[in-house]
Formats: C-alpha cells, sequence, structure tokens
C-alpha cells in the first residue's frame, strides 16, 4: 500500500532546522506583506480571517431570520425596515425578508465556506502537503483573494440600493427570472450578478492555481497515489470549480443582458424560458455542493486518521470515492427541478442518477469508521469534530436520498425537508469539518495551542444547538412549511419555537469559539511541531509550528 | 387500507362524507344546502342570490388535522391515491431505511468510541485496507438503493399515469393571489386571495373566520371540485414563477409563466385542502394559499351553476360569456377582498380581475 500516512518515517524532516538559518523567516514590511502578499500562508489566513467576518455577517443574518420565525405573526421585519431604511409599507417589510434569505445564502456560500475550505485551509495546506514551497502562481493567488473584497462588498451593498419592492436582493440565492429580471427593478440585482461574476472568477483563478500547483510541484517521489487526501479533496474540488463556475457565469451574464440590454433568453414573450436559466444554474448549482463539501471530506480523513493513530482505511477508494462524487455530481442536477414541469424520462433519470452519489458518499463513511476500527482513539477537540461530522453528515445523506426520489420529492420541494436536508450536509457537515480542521490545524498556523476544555464545550453546546436548530425542521417539512416564509400558520408554531431554541444555544457555542480563538491567540502555550503524536503523518507536521515564512528551500523527498 | 383516523367531524361535514362515499346519485341537489343554515361562507352574496341565480352552496368548514398543518411528527393526512402510495412509500420504505441507516452508523461509531479509545485498546493496528470488506461496502448499498428506486420509480409511473380527466383546471400563478379557471364549464374563473385577520382589514374587505380556515391559509373564493373525479390541473402564471402545492393531495407543479404544466389529482374525500405557493415569488410570497374544497358532483354543479358556469354536457343556457357571469361573487370579490394594502401603487388584482385570464404567453 502506498498510502504516505502508512510511512510517517520517509519523510526528512529536519528541513524546518535549516531554514531558520537562511532568510526563510524574513518578512517584508506589513503592507508589503499582507496587502500585497504573493505566500501562501499569508493568503491562507487573510482567507480565513475574511470567512470568519463573513460568517459573522452571515450567521447574525440567521440570527435575525430565526428571531422572526420564534412565533407565528410579523413580530420584528417592521422594525428592521424603519430601523434600516426609514418608515415603509408592509410589503416593504416583507422585502425585507427575502433580502434576509438571500443574502444568508449567498454570504454562507460564496463568502464563509467556499473561502475557508480552499482559499483558507487549501492555501496554507496543500503547498506544504506536497512537498511545495508555495503556490504554483503566487500573484494569481493574491488577486484570488483580493477580488473577493469587492465581491463581498458588492454583495453587501446591494442590500442598500433599490431592488424593486424595498432596497436589496430578495430573489432568493437562486436568483430565478423572472423574479430577478422583470421582477426586481433597480441595481440592487445587477449588484449581486456582479458580485456572483467577481466571486465566481476568483475561484476559477484559485482552481487553476491549485491544480497547476498539485499537477506540478509535488515533491520528488510523492506520486499522485501518494498524496494525502486532503489535496486529493482539493484537487478534485477545484477540476469542479473549473467546470461549473463559467456555467454559472454565463448564466447571470444572460441574466444580467436580460435586465439591462433587451434581450430575453429566459422572457418567454420573447421567445426566451425561464426553465433554462435554472438547468444552467444547477448544472453549477449541484457540483457547488459538493465543492463545499469535498475539501471537508479530506480533512476529516486527516484528523480521523492522526487522532485514531493508524493510517487511513481505503486510501484508494477513498480517493476514487471523491472522484466519482465528482464526476456523477455533474450529471444529477435536475433533481432541484423535480416540480418544473420535466417529463417523465428525465424525472426518472434524475431520480436513479442522484441515488448513485449514496454509494461513493457510504464508501468514504465506512472508510471512515474503518480508520477508526482497531485503532487507539484519543478525543482531542479535533476528533469531536470529526465524529460527530461522520454522525450528522449521515443524517443529511439519507435524507438526500428520499429527497433524490421525485415522486416522493413532489411534497417535500421547495419546503421546510429540504432545508433541514442541506442544512444537515453543509451547517452541520462542511461547518463541522471546517472547525475540525481549525483546530487541527489552529496549532499548526499559529503556533499556539488552542483550550482543550474550551473546545470541547464549544464543540458540544454546538453540537446540541445545531441539532435542536435543524433537526425539527424535518417535522416542518413533513408537515408542509414551505422555505423562505417570514411568517406561517399556527400549526407550525410549535417547532419553529424549538428551532429557534437551538439557534440560540449554538450562538452560545458560537461565543465560546471566539473566546477560545482569542484567549487561544493571546495566551495559549507554545505549540510543538507536532502536537499530535505520530498519528500527525503528513509533511506540515514536519515542520516547526507555526511553519517558517518560506518552507522547503531543499525539497523533501518521498520515497 | 384506506386512512381511518380522523380529527373530529363535523356533522355538516360528515354528511358529506357520507354523501360522496356512496356515490349517490339520486339525492336532490339542493337539498344539503338548504339544511343548514348555521354557516354561510359568503354572507355578502345573499341579495344577488335572491334574483333567479342559483343559490351558493354551503361551504364546508374544514376539519382540524385534515389538509392543514399540526404539530404532529407526521405527514398530513393523504386524500389520493398516488398520496398513499408516495406515504406508504415514505413510510414503509424510506424513513425505515432512513433509520436503520443512521443507526447502524451510530451503533458502528459508538462501538469503536468505546472499544477502540486510548485507554482500552492503546496499540493501533496498521491494517490499511482489505478488498473484501470496501466490496462488501460498496454492493450494499447498491443492493438498498435498487430496492429502493423500484417502488420509486413505480410512484413517478402512478403520478405521469394521467387517467382521462372529469374537469381541467387551469391554475394562473399572480403576484400575490391565484385564479382557477375552468374551461370545461364555462370559462369561468375564480380569483382566489388571503383572507385577512379581523384587525388587519381595511374598508369592507371580509375578515377571516374560524369556518374559512386557518390563519394565512383561508381563502375568500375556494377552487371548488368534485370529490371522486379526476381534476386535470393546467398550472401557468402571469408574472414570475409560483408553485401550486397541495400536500394532501401530493400535488406540487410550478406555475411558470411561458409553459403550461399540467399534473392531476382525484380527491377521495370531501372535505377543505390547504396549500401554500411552494416556489419564491416576491415579497408577499408567504400570503397566497391555496384552498381546495372537495364537494359532491351535485353541489358542483351547484356551484357552477352559482358561479356562472355550465356543466359539460348540459345545454348552455343563460350565461352568455365567463367575463361578467359570476357577478354577485366575482364582481364582489375585487372592490371587496382585494389584498392590496395602503400603498395602492401595485398593480394589484383589483385592477384587472378580467385580464388574468390572459397570460402574456401560453404556447410551449
Amino acid at each position: 500500500m502506498t498510502d504516505i500516512a502508512a510511512h510517517p518515517s520517509q519523510f526528512q524532516a529536519d528541513e524546518g532546522h535549516h531554514e531558520h538559518h537562511h532568510d526563510a523567516d524574513h518578512k517584508p514590511s506589513f503592507f508589503l506583506r499582507w496587502f500585497m502578499s504573493t505566500n501562501h500562508k499569508d493568503i491562507g489566513t487573510l482567507y480565513l480571517i475574511f470567512s470568519i467576518c463573513a460568517g459573522i455577517i452571515g450567521g447574525a443574518i440567521s440570527g435575525l431570520m430565526r428571531m422572526e420565525l420564534a412565533e407565528p405573526g410579523i413580530q420584528y421585519l417592521g422594525i428592521w425596515y424603519q430601523f434600516l431604511h426609514g418608515p415603509g409599507t408592509i410589503d416593504q417589510a416583507y422585502h425585507l425578508w427575502n433580502v434576509l434569505i438571500t443574502a444568508h445564502g449567498l454570504i454562507m456560500i460564496f463568502f464563509v465556506i467556499m473561502p475557508a475550505m480552499m482559499g483558507g485551509f487549501g492555501n496554507w495546506f496543500i503547498p506544504i502537503m506536497i512537498g511545495a514551497p508555495d503556490m504554483a502562481f503566487p500573484r494569481m493567488n493574491n488577486i484570488s483573494f483580493w477580488l473577493l473584497v469587492p465581491a463581498f462588498t458588492l454583495m453587501i451593498g446591494s442590500m442598500f440600493v433599490s431592488g424593486g419592492t424595498a432596497d436589496g436582493a430578495g430573489n432568493g440565492w437562486t436568483l430565478y427570472p423572472p423574479l430577478s429580471t422583470s421582477g426586481s427593478p433597480g441595481p440592487s440585482v445587477d449588484m449581486v450578478i456582479l458580485a456572483m461574476h467577481i466571486a465566481g472568477a476568483s475561484s476559477i483563478l484559485g482552481a487553476i492555481d491549485f491544480i497547476t500547483t498539485i499537477l506540478n510541484m509535488r515533491a520528488p517521489g510523492m506520486t499522485i497515489h501518494k498524496m494525502p487526501l486532503f489535496a486529493w479533496s482539493v484537487l478534485v474540488t477545484a477540476f469542479m470549480l473549473l467546470l461549473a463556475l463559467p456555467v454559472l457565469a454565463a448564466a447571470i451574464t444572460m441574466l444580467l443582458t436580460d435586465r439591462n440590454f433587451g434581450t430575453a433568453f429566459f422572457d418567454p414573450s420573447g421567445g426566451g424560458d425561464p426553465i433554462l436559466y435554472q438547468h444552467l444554474f444547477w448544472f453549477f448549482g449541484h457540483p457547488e455542493v459538493y465543492i463545499m463539501i469535498l475539501p471537508g471530506f479530506g480533512m476529516i480523513s486527516h484528523v480521523v486518521s492522526t487522532f485514531s493513530r493508524k493510517p487511513v482505511f481505503g486510501y484508494l477508494g477513498m480517493a476514487y470515492a471523491m472522484v466519482a462524487i465528482g464526476v456523477v455530481g455533474f450529471v444529477v442536477w435536475a433533481h432541484h427541478m423535480f416540480t418544473t414541469g420535466l417529463s417523465v424520462n428525465t424525472k426518472m433519470y434524475f431520480t436513479a442518477a442522484t441515488m448513485v452519489i449514496a454509494v461513493p458518499t457510504g464508501i468514504k463513511i465506512f472508510s471512515w469508521i474503518a480508520t477508526m476500527w482497531q485503532g487507539s482513539i484519543t478525543f482531542k477537540t479535533p476528533m469531536l469534530w470529526a465524529i460527530g461530522f461522520i454522525f450528522m453528515f449521515t443524517i443529511g445523506g439519507v435524507t438526500g436520498v428520499l429527497l433524490a426520489n421525485g415522486g416522493v420529492d413532489t411534497y417535500f420541494q421547495d419546503n421546510y425537508y429540504v432545508v433541514a436536508h442541506f442544512h444537515y450536509v453543509l451547517s452541520l457537515g462542511a461547518v463541522f469539518s471546517l472547525f475540525a480542521g481549525f483546530y487541527y490545524w489552529f496549532p499548526k498556523m499559529s503556533g499556539k495551542m488552542y483550550n482543550e476544555l474550551l473546545g470541547k464545550i464549544h464543540f458540544w453546546v454546538f453540537f446540541i444547538g445545531v441539532n435542536v436548530l435543524f433537526f425539527p425542521m424535518h417535522f416542518l417539512g413533513m408537515q408542509g412549511m414551505p422555505r423562505r416564509y417570514p411568517d406561517y400558520p399556527d400549526g407550525f408554531a410549535h417547532w419553529n419555537r424549538i428551532a429557534t431554541d437551538g439557534y440560540m444555544i449554538m450562538a452560545l457555542g458560537m461565543a465560546v469559539f471566539f473566546v477560545n480563538l482569542i484567549w487561544s491567540l493571546a495566551a495559549g502555550k507554545k505549540a510543538a511541531a507536532n502536537p499530535w503524536g505520530e498519528g500527525a503523518t503528513t509533511l506540515e507536521w514536519t515542520l516547526p509550528s507555526p511553519p517558517p515564512y518560506h518552507q522547503f528551500e531543499q525539497l523533501p523527498r518521498i520515497d | 387500507m384506506f386512512k381511518t383516523i380522523r380529527g373530529p367531524i363535523l356533522g355538516l361535514l360528515a354528511a358529506f362524507a357520507a354523501t360522496g362515499a356512496s356515490q349517490a346519485v339520486a339525492q336532490a341537489p339542493v337539498t344539503p344546502a338548504v339544511q343548514t343554515p348555521a354557516i354561510s361562507a359568503t354572507p355578502g352574496d345573499t341579495k344577488a342570490a335572491a334574483a333567479a341565480k342559483p343559490a351558493d352552496i354551503v361551504h364546508a368548514v374544514p376539519t382540524p388535522g385534515v389538509g392543514e398543518p399540526t404539530a404532529q411528527i407526521a405527514l398530513q393526512p393523504q386524500e389520493t391515491a398516488v398520496g398513499r402510495q408516495a406515504a406508504r412509500m415514505h413510510d414503509y420504505v424510506l424513513v425505515p431505511a432512513m433509520a436503520a441507516i443512521s443507526i447502524l452508523v451510530m451503533v458502528l461509531l459508538l462501538w469503536v468510541i468505546v472499544r477502540y479509545r486510548e485507554s482500552v485498546h492503546p496499540v493501533p493496528s496498521k491494517t490499511h485496507h482489505n478488498t473484501t470488506i470496501e466490496v462488501i461496502w460498496t454492493l450494499a448499498p447498491v443492493m438498498i438503493l435498487v430496492a429502493i428506486a423500484v417502488p420509486s420509480i413505480k410512484l413517478i409511473a402512478h403520478q405521469y399515469n394521467n387517467p382521462k380527466a372529469d374537469l381541467t383546471v387551469k391554475v394562473i400563478g399572480n403576484q400575490w393571489y391565484w385564479t382557477y379557471q375552468y374551461p370545461d364549464n364555462g370559462d369561468i374563473e375564480i380569483v382566489s386571495n388571503m383572507l385577512k385577520e379581523k384587525n388587519e382589514v381595511t374598508g369592507k374587505e371580509r375578515a377571516r373566520t374560524d369556518a374559512d380556515g386557518p390563519r394565512l391559509l383561508a381563502v375568500d373564493e375556494r377552487m371548488v371540485v368534485p370529490v371522486g373525479k379526476v381534476v386535470k390541473i393546467i398550472t401557468t402564471s402571469n408574472d414570475v414563477i409560483h408553485s401550486f402545492a397541495l400536500p394532501a393531495a401530493w400535488v406540487k407543479m410550478d406555475a411558470v409563466p411561458g409553459r403550461l404544466n399540467e399534473t392531476w389529482f382525484k380527491i377521495d374525500r370531501p372535505g377543505v385542502y390547504f396549500g401554500q405557493c411552494s416556489e419564491l415569488c416576491g415579497a408577499r410570497h408567504a400570503f397566497m394559499p391555496i384552498a381546495v374544497e372537495a364537494v359532491s358532483p351535485e353541489q358542483f354543479a351547484q356551484w357552477i351553476a352559482f358561479k356562472g358556469g355550465t356543466m359539460p354536457g348540459a345545454k348552455t343556457a343563460a350565461a352568455p360569456d365567463a367575463t361578467s357571469p359570476a357577478s354577485p361573487a366575482i364582481a364582489g370579490t375585487p372592490a371587496g377582498s382585494s389584498p392590496v394594502p395602503a400603498d395602492a401603487a401595485v398593480s394589484g388584482p383589483a385592477a384587472t380581475p378580467t385580464t388574468t385570464s390572459q397570460p402574456a404567453v401560453a404556447q410551449n
């Protein structure tokens, strides 16, 4: 077996020691270092800071939503509208609701999860893991981060310019026409489209950088089948980004010209079809959900292996399961469109194809458990998040199989069951893997140990909170509560109340996280090069914590 | 095999249920309406009805827990054969499969956590693959999925196997209300707006009462259909995409401008069933509910006559066309219960109820 994790002793572990004697740790001045950076670790840090800031905004917006949904009736929307924009009608307050759901979705997807997964951890650890001194295109790496800033600015700014009924884009993150074209006059939706264009360009540049780096800059001896699984996951994700994002760009460009230049791609009165947009959007949108979770799969593999002190079980199966998910992920998109009037054969095909994805996903779940099997497990904070991830992602996965059934989905399409499902795979899947990775690599990135007790409290409070928050949404979906509603019939009141309680528990957990983060950065114990022991076998643990400013001036050899 | 557990059924509804179940054709069509003066859902119509026009039917009072959401952990009771088939698939195939897989993963996780923790199992093994087990956990899910796919494909086939329609209703989504056209019945058109609460109504608007249905679900004009008949639903939209959803009938079909989408249902039991718009359609997306009332065929005929329509086969007697015929109900509707609030700048339904019958482009 060629899994590098199986042969930790192969690495030349003394690179880092040399580098202190060279100019490897010489850092440029503040402005040069942080605003014109070409260093993958600094850019990764910038991405993580960006992602945390965006996450605070996106999470606060979901807090506003849960607050309004705590009880039937409209309690707060009018007040918030008045606070933001001055006196308004009830319709304008309702529009504010649509702006909130749109902003929450777009921020969490494009400005929290993607930047953290690929930009943050990908930048930080892909070059180190494959034994490269930096990314292949450092300046492109820099522009790819800095494109996110104007994109996010446009996104936030769009909430304060006219979007039709009131300020802000109220179309949902999917931006379906005609609501996003003739249904939303004003510059707001144009700003959102441009924000997505710029964020998409950023991701495409990043994807090119990752593909080039991984394919060309692996250390001598590191064949593709010896590469760590996180590098595999980022490689697959980068290919998916490269193939999916141009389709999104095309779709939203057509939206833009429909809105501003008199074209009629999606306008039936000019011979267009709104459903065309949905096909294009979901041809991007479905791969997008795997783009958000695949790097997480990679991180979980490392965390599970490290804390079980055992190599990853079924390395090749794990790697090619991700490739399979990436490939099949491109041919299942219309399960998002089961109620748009698909033909019977189309619906049967997309039902069957979607269920196929459960097979490689199952391989991954079972392989993680097999990695732990006969291991010697320690339950440090990253491992808690990883185990939580495996279980929560399983629940999100099986409800996905339910929703894949086109005939059953008639009932659940666009209702809270779907909301529960995708929050289980994202808010409890992707976010759990982000926290697993964050605690796992925090000592490496900062050179300080986090507080283990606070980390564990964060996990347990957050774990309970998100389950209380999202599990009742399955029940709401079974009773038929539609998505994107600011108010609901009284029959839905019970579980909505409980979901809001869950949000508050989760928010408490996040408070613990920020306390831990600040405390650890300020007063954390100094971290050793490898704080996790013999289970941690990838190259980053051979370097000091934090790694020198430039690593691997002499490339490590992997036999 | 039909669901027999029902919530408390009001006497009125029970009478309808008996009628519908026995499919009795012999009953005098007017009798059920006259018997019970207790609830008149449309009080404003009385003076118009005094003319030679036929009287409105007595609209049913919704049964709590049927056709409307509750706090239960269950699907809504299903009122169609397709719905029951899908609910069986959900209850007896998918949920047990999901539970079994989740419990399996949980048990395995608990086992490794307990059995292979460092204090119990200090020396890890070096195993890193086992082809047999890997093949097993690839093929076992394949088999489970095939077992799920077979009933799933059958269900889709059933849903698309439209029987010959007894009646067609064209459902048109508008920001933010529904219109229902009955092309087989003299092309009458019903404009259906959500009823507001007592403290929200202005002017002569009618406020919701409990007889109309729950808050945010009750409408001024329900879509009335005959029980036990195949109703073909054609959906389209006048502005943005909406979605016609009726959970109790396992129906959801997007209403897309420029497209005609078709689905169908055959409701087995008289009653009132509620749904809500299920595709984001702008500010009042949450406030354009759907209410379908299934009545006996006799009552349906009476209701059609009251609305100025005709039953197929019957002589096209009086009503010359469909735009003004339902005069008492529809003509009263736009002025009375238009949902447009203070800011009448939006060209709401009040402006042009007749034009709603012509979607911008209805081909394709």
